[in-house]
C-alpha cells in the first residue's frame, strides 16, 4: 500500500493517554480480528499479554534445553578426564559411585550458566533483535513509547488491514494522534 | 504506602533518572572520582609489584599461608551477594520496592566480583598460568582436579559473575532504548543505540523478555547460594579446627547477604542525597534494607553462637582450643570488635524504627558491619591457621605494605567503577520502577485518585 506521494506504508498508529486506555483499545483490536499488530509502552503492561490474545512465552523451552545441554557438557567435561583421560588420585580417595558428588557443584554451575546463555540470546532472536532501524522509528511520537507513551500500531501488511476500517477502529478505541507511518 | 513519593508520573522518573547521566558531571564527583581513581592505581600498581616480584611479597608464611588475600576474596564476593538478592530472590518473591534499588545493586555486584577475582588470581603465583584453570586440552595431557573444592569455586565464581553479566545486561536494555530516544548529539544515538539492541518496547517482545528476566531471577537464586556455600567449601572440606564444620554454607550466605546490603546502604545513601532520588529511593525502602540486616545479622549470631556450642559439645580438644583462642588469643581484638561489637550488637540497633529512620544511625550501623564482616573473615582465616596442631610452628601474621595497600587499592578500584557506572548508565531501572506506579496498572480508577502525599516525603525538586 502506497500513500498518494509514493511512500510505502508500514503501519497506523494511535497514541493513548494511560496503560488502562491502551489495554481497552488492544482487547478491541484483538476482538476485531486484526493479526499482524502490537502495542508499545515504556514497561511491561500486566495483562496486556491477554487483552492482545497471546499466549505464554515459550522461551522457556530454550532455557529448559540450555539446562540440559549444560549439564551433559560438565558430565563430559569431569568424567571425561577424570576416568579416562588423566585419572587423578588426590588424598587415595577412590573413583567409585560414592564420590560421585564431589562432581555435582560443576555440573550445577555449568547447567546454570548454559541456562542463563540461553535465556540472554533466546530473548534477542526470539524477539528479532538486534535491529538497529526499524520503520515504526520514522514516526516522531514514537520516541516516548520509552517514556511516558502507550501507543498501538496496527501493520499495513495485515490481511485484514485497510486504512479507513483501522483508522475507524483507533479512532473508536480512544486513539489520539493517528498517524500513517511510513516504511521508509 | 506508596513506593514512590509525591505522585511522581512517567516522565518525571524518566527525567529524573536520565538525567544523571545527561547532565554534565557534578564537581563533587570529579573530587570523590580523582581520589578513588589515584587510590585505585596505587592499587593496579601494586599489582604490578606483587606479580613482577612475586607473592613473597605478602606477610604469608608459615603456618598462615591465608591471610589477607583469601579474606579480601571472600569479603568482596560475600558483598556482592546482596545485588543478587535483591535482584533475583526479591523478584521471586514479588517485593516491588526492589525496584529502585537492584540496578545499582546489580553493578555493585559485578565490580565486587571483579575485585574479589583478583586475589587469587594473584594467588596462584603465576599469573600467566591461571589458564590451567580451565579445563582446556593441553600439550602436557594435564587435567584439573574436578573434586577440589578450589575448582568449584573457579567455576562458581565464573558463572556467578557471567550470570550476573547478562542479567545486568538484560534489565539495561529497555533503559538504554530511552537514553537512546533522548540522545542529543548524534555519536550519544549511535553508542545508546548500539547497546540498546533496537528496544522498541513492544508487547510482543516485553512478553519474551519478562519470561527471560523471570527465568534468569530462577537462575540466579539457586546460583547466589551456591556461589558462597562453595566458598565456604574451600574451608569445611579441610581438616583444619573451626573451619571443618557443617554450618559453613548457610553461615557464608546469611554473612554475604548481611555484608552485601550494608555496602548497597554504604553506595545508595550518598548517592540518594546527592541526585535528590529522595522520591525513589524513599525511607521505605531503608528501613526495609535496615530489617533484613537485622534478620540476617541474626542469622550470623546464631551460626556464632553455635560454633562455640559445637566447640564444647564435641568434646575434641583441638577444636575447644581453637574458640578458646579466637576469644582469647593473639586476635581477641577482633573477635570482641569485629564479631561481637560490629556483627552481632551493631545491628540490634535495627530493632527500632526510629534507628531504621535514622539515615546516621543505619550509614553508622552500615560502616560497623562493613568492617565487622572483613574481620570476620580474617578471624576465620587467619584465627584458624595461627595455632598450628604443633605449638613449635605457632606464629602470627604481620602483613606488609603491599598486602594493605592492595586492599585498599580494591576499595579504590571498586568505588571509581562504582563512579563511572552512576555517571554514564541509568543507576535506577525506570522500566521498573515505571511498574509500581499507580496509573501503571490497567485498573487503576483514575491516574490521580487514591495517592496521597506521605509523611517524610519532603518536596525535593
Amino acid at each position: 500500500m502506497r500513500t498518494p506521494y509514493g511512500h510505502e506504508v508500514y503501519a497506523i498508529g494511535a497514541e493513548y493517554s494511560s496503560p488502562a486506555a491502551l489495554y481497552e483499545a488492544a482487547k478491541m483490536v484483538r476482538d476485531a480480528g486484526f493479526k499482524r499488530w502490537d502495542v508499545h509502552s515504556p514497561f511491561p503492561i500486566h495483562g496486556m499479554d491477554d487483552a492482545m490474545g497471546l499466549g505464554k512465552s515459550w522461551l522457556s523451552a530454550v532455557v529448559l534445553t540450555g539446562g540440559i545441554s549444560g549439564f551433559l557438557t560438565a558430565m563430559l567435561v569431569e568424567f571425561g578426564p577424570s576416568w579416562g583421560l588423566y585419572r587423578l588420585i588426590v588424598h587415595g580417595k577412590p573413583y567409585d559411585w560414592k564420590t560421585v558428588p564431589a562432581f555435582f557443584p560443576i555440573m550445577f554451575e555449568m547447567t546454570v550458566l548454559f541456562s542463563a546463555f540461553a535465556a540472554f540470546f533466546a530473548v534477542l532472536i526470539m524477539n528479532g533483535l538486534p535491529r538497529p532501524h526499524h520503520p515504526i522509528f520514522n514516526w516522531d511520537r514514537f520516541a516516548r513509547a520509552s517514556n511516558d507513551g502507550f501507543f498501538l500500531v496496527i501493520e499495513a501488511r495485515d490481511p485484514r488491514f485497510t486504512e479507513v476500517e483501522a483508522r475507524e477502529l483507533l479512532e473508536r478505541s480512544g486513539g489520539q494522534h493517528i498517524t500513517i507511518v511510513h516504511e521508509d | 504506602m506508596p513506593l514512590v513519593l509525591n505522585k511522581r508520573n512517567f516522565s518525571w522518573i524518566t527525567e529524573r533518572i536520565s538525567g544523571v547521566v545527561e547532565q554534565p558531571a557534578p564537581r563533587w564527583w570529579w573530587v570523590c572520582f580523582t581520589i578513588t581513581g589515584c587510590i585505585a592505581m596505587f592499587g593496579l600498581f601494586c599489582l604490578g609489584y606483587q606479580i613482577s616480584t612475586g607473592v613473597g611479597t605478602w606477610g604469608l608464611n608459615h603456618p598462615v599461608g591465608w591471610a589477607w588475600d583469601i579474606t579480601n576474596f571472600v569479603f568482596w564476593i560475600g558483598i556482592g551477594h546482596a545485588g543478587t538478592l535483591i535482584s533475583a530472590i526479591l523478584y521471586l518473591l514479588r517485593q516491588k520496592w526492589r525496584t529502585s534499588i537492584n540496578r545499582s545493586a546489580e553493578a555493585m555486584t559485578l565490580f565486587a566480583v571483579m575485585c574479589a577475582a583478583i586475589f587469587p588470581g594473584i594467588h596462584v603465583g603465576r599469573v600467566w598460568m591461571a589458564w590451567y584453570l580451565a579445563p582446556i586440552p593441553n600439550n602436557y595431557g594435564i587435567w584439573q582436579n574436578f573434586r577440589s573444592p578450589l575448582m568449584w569455586d573457579v567455576f562458581a565464581v565464573s558463572t556467578y559473575f557471567t550470570v550476573s553479566v547478562l542479567f545486568w545486561y538484560t534489565g539495561l536494555i529497555p533503559d538504554l532504548a530511552t537514553l537512546r530516544d533522548r540522545a542529543t548529539t548524534k555519536i550519544k544515538k549511535f553508542i545508546f543505540g548500539v547497546f540498546a539492541c533496537g528496544w522498541r518496547g513492544s508487547n510482543r517482545n516485553w512478553r519474551h523478555y519478562e519470561m527471560a528476566y523471570l527465568l534468569l531471577a530462577g537462575l540466579s537464586t539457586p546460583l547466589v547460594l551456591s556461589v558462597h556455600s562453595v566458598v565456604s567449601f574451600d574451608f569445611a572440606t579441610s581438616i583444619l579446627p573451626t573451619w571443618h564444620t557443617t554450618i559453613f554454607p548457610p553461615y557464608f550466605v546469611a554473612g554475604a547477604i548481611f555484608g552485601g546490603f550494608a555496602m548497597v546502604l554504604t553506595l545508595l545513601i550518598p548517592a540518594r542525597a546527592i541526585f535528590k532520588l529522595h522520591d525513589i529511593i524513599t525511607p521505605q525502602h531503608i528501613d526495609k534494607m535496615a530489617k533484613i540486616i537485622l534478620l540476617t545479622g541474626s542469622f550470623v549470631t546464631y551460626a556464632y553462637a553455635m560454633e562455640f556450642f559445637v566447640a564444647w559439645y564435641s568434646g575434641n580438644a583441638y577444636e575447644k582450643f581453637a574458640f578458646y583462642n579466637r576469644v582469647l588469643g593473639p586476635y581477641w581484638w577482633d573477635w570482641w570488635v569485629g564479631m561481637l561489637f560490629c556483627n552481632m550488637l551493631a545491628p540490634q540497633l535495627f530493632w527500632f524504627r526510629w534507628c531504621r529512620r535514622n539515615i546516621l544511625v543505619v550509614y553508622f550501623v552500615c560502616m560497623c558491619v562493613n568492617a565487622g564482616m572483613w574481620f570476620e573473615r580474617f578471624i576465620i582465616i587467619v584465627g584458624g591457621l595461627h595455632r598450628d596442631f604443633l605449638p613449635s610452628s605457632w606464629g602470627l601474621f604481620i602483613p606488609t605494605w603491599v598486602d594493605i595497600w592492595t586492599f585498599i587499592g580494591t576499595l579504590g578500584i571498586f568505588t571509581s567503577l562504582f563512579l563511572l557506572f552512576i555517571r554514564f548508565l541509568p543507576m535506577i531501572a525506570m522500566s521498573e520502577v515505571k511498574i509500581v506506579l499507580p496509573e501503571a496498572d490497567v485498573h487503576a480508577h483514575s491516574p490521580n485518585g487514591h495517592h496521597p502525599v506521605q509523611v517524610g516525603g519532603m518536596e525535593r525538586t
